[in-house]
């Protein structure tokens, strides 16, 4: 297991390295790169926009720029929004929770209901369950969020009313049955993709496990259907599951974005909105970059807690 | 032996086996139908309605659909909806093929040198695929649209610049295992070139994945340029697409869901359609049988 997680390991760095690579790219893509900020002001002669060139070390040749750059977001130092003057990284932290927030309540909901219809859909094959579950699920991954998200907030919000049409909490109301109320709609919203493919996921992962020859041994032994299909087809089949989880990451921050902006979340896909309607670069780089390292990170993450759960890995 | 040769026809790909296997695919075959009469909507219907996607008419505002003459109703401004709706789907479509064109190149070129290569050469360039893959795409989208004129042309390369990584993996992927096979040993002894036996001898054998790859590709181009649009990055007005006719829709939700909901529907059809036909052709390129 040791040099699995050594080579994992490896691998995870050198893909950070590809990912600043890139990132830099973007950064100096920017029309006016880091200065883009200064151009909108007019009293900024040209000599006062060179004096400045200078003064950010813009004059560097390129691979020395990144060098620099790359060690400023290793040490921390990941500039400062030029709305508030507030440090990206802080930034960033304030609308974190309520991303992860979003997130992680729509992925559990994206599992619970997910599973038990692709389960069931593998059980009873080619029922009529299983038919409409799979057409269900090709149309739900066709259908944009924003469009999903649009239509809930028409049907709950505005004609019956039952639920709010955005924000994380209505003012004035702290408690946690508030934030509950209107986590509902967001969650749902933005589980819907999701639930398409995990229960085409779990639907051939089920199919996969039960014609293997140990589910028939455990019928011989007599077992239940309900027992096999718990403890041992169930169980396989959620193993891989950890490692799909984190390659879902990137899609899930995708559509967080477009939810956050349909029922103004305060998270981190509205942020970087704002902060591109304010030109507001660093913030913008910032988001870019937390984003990627995070969806490498938990890749990572997801590959450890497989090697230590997996047996195979784990003894080999 | 020249006799059989010359009686036995030859096959064409309408009469191959996964032709037919593609027919019996009932999904597929709607998801071609919709997509036809989708695109044939969107050329033909500005030219065949009553009413000229530009015109306005104060008068005849918020008209809801199926009441008095247009079909759809109008938006804001007076416009009819359904001719404002097939000229936007010009657009939508049109960014969606084109950005599934480009990507398709790119990723085949990508994913052909690495396969074949594999190596250090091989390995770079997957890492630079998976770098490319860690980032969400609408972000990688939005930074560098916002970065670019947004142009149709320029969404058209922005999106296709996050689409290929999927095309090159597939194609990766099947160059690696094609490139055991005797006839590419057959090709290096025979002394051809690397590239000749890249593109002339491996990648027609790779042409049933890169279909596949390339369909599912319209559709997340589509959905995507609706995404960018809808937020505003991607076609400006008054160039009319799905995603910026829904971002108009917004503030009239309340008063008029039909502006919402129309745009809405018809990028779930288009989406839906090219996903059944990239299924029913995966299935019918799969040569190990049942897999459902």
């Amino acid at each position: 297991m040791r040099s699995f997680l050594l080579n994992r390991f490896a691998q995870s760095l050198v893909l950070l390295l590809i990912v600043s690579i890139i990132g830099f790219v973007v950064l100096n893509l920017i029309p006016g790169g880091p200065l883009a900020q200064f151009g909108l002001d007019a009293s900024m002669t040209q000599d006062d926009l060179k004096r400045l060139a200078e003064q950010l070390g813009l004059n560097r040749p390129l691979w020395v720029q990144y060098l620099d750059w790359a060690w400023r977001l290793l040490t921390g130092d990941w500039g400062h929004s030029f709305r508030d003057g507030a440090p990206v990284l802080e930034v960033i932290g304030r609308h974190l929770m309520a991303t992860l927030l979003l997130m992680g309540s729509s992925t559990v909901i994206a599992i619970a209901i997910g599973t038990w219809i692709g389960v069931r859909g593998a059980v009873k094959r080619y029922s009529v369950f299983d038919y409409v579950a799979t057409v269900g699920a090709m149309v739900a991954l066709s259908i944009p969020t924003f469009w999903f998200g649009l239509i809930g907030i028409y049907v709950f919000s505005l004609k019956l009313g039952w639920l709010p049409a955005g924000n994380m909490y209505t003012i004035g109301d702290e408690s946690v049955l508030n934030y509950l109320h209107h986590l509902i709609l967001p969650s749902v919203v933005l589980a819907l993709v999701h639930v398409a493919i995990w229960s085409r996921y779990m639907r051939t992962a089920t199919l996969d496990v039960i014609n293997q020859e140990f589910i028939k041994t455990a019928r011989a032994k007599g077992l239940s259907e309900r027992h096999i299909l718990m403890k041992h087809v169930i169980g396989n089949a959620l193993l891989p599951m950890i490692t799909l989880l984190g390659m879902q990451l990137p899609s899930v921050l995708t559509g967080a974005l477009v939810t956050e902006t349909v029922f103004t979340w305060p998270g981190m896909g509205r942020l970087f909105l704002d902060s591109l309607g304010y030109s507001d670069y660093p913030v913008v780089m910032g988001l870019l970059m937390f984003s990627a390292i995070l969806v490498v990170v938990s890749n990572l993450a997801a590959d450890i807690v497989v090697a230590i759960i997996d047996p195979r890995i784990r003894l080999s | 032996m020249t006799a059989i040769a010359a009686n036995s026809p030859r096959e064409r790909w309408w009469n191959s086996r996964t032709a037919h296997r593609f027919m019996k695919h009932h999904l597929a075959l709607i998801g071609m139908v919709m997509i036809a009469l989708l695109t044939l909507a969107c050329v033909l219907g500005p030219h065949v309605l009553p009413y000229d996607s530009l015109y306005i008419d104060l008068r005849a505002r918020f008209a809801p659909p199926l009441t008095g003459q247009h079909y759809l109703g109008t938006d804001p401004l007076g416009r009819d909806l359904a001719a404002r709706l097939f000229m936007a789907g010009r657009i939508s479509l049109l960014v969606g093929f084109s950005a599934m064109l480009l990507s398709t190149l790119i990723g085949t070129l990508v994913g052909v040198v690495a396969g074949y290569r594999g190596g250090l050469i091989g390995t770079v360039l997957m890492r630079g695929v998976d770098g490319f893959l860690s980032f969400p795409s609408i972000f990688l989208v939005l930074a560098l649209a916002a970065a670019l004129k947004p142009s149709p042309i320029m969404i058209t390369v922005v999106i296709a610049a996050t689409s290929w990584m999927e095309v090159a993996r597939i194609v990766e992927a099947e160059v690696r295992s094609l490139r055991e096979r005797e006839f590419v040993l057959a090709g290096r002894m025979l002394g051809l070139s690397a590239t000749h036996i890249m593109f002339r001898e491996i990648l027609p054998n790779a042409i049933g994945p890169i279909i596949v790859a390339a369909t599912l590709t319209v559709a997340r181009a589509i959905l995507m340029e609706a995404y960018i649009s809808f937020l505003g990055y991607g076609i400006q007005p008054p160039l009319p697409s799905w995603g910026n006719m829904l971002n108009g829709a917004q503030q009239y939700l309340g008063t008029a869901p039909w502006l919402a909901i129309i745009p809405g529907a018809a990028i779930t059809i288009a989406v839906t359609s090219f996903n059944f036909i990239g299924d029913g052709l995966r299935d019918a390129f799969d040569v190990r049988g049942d897999h459902s």
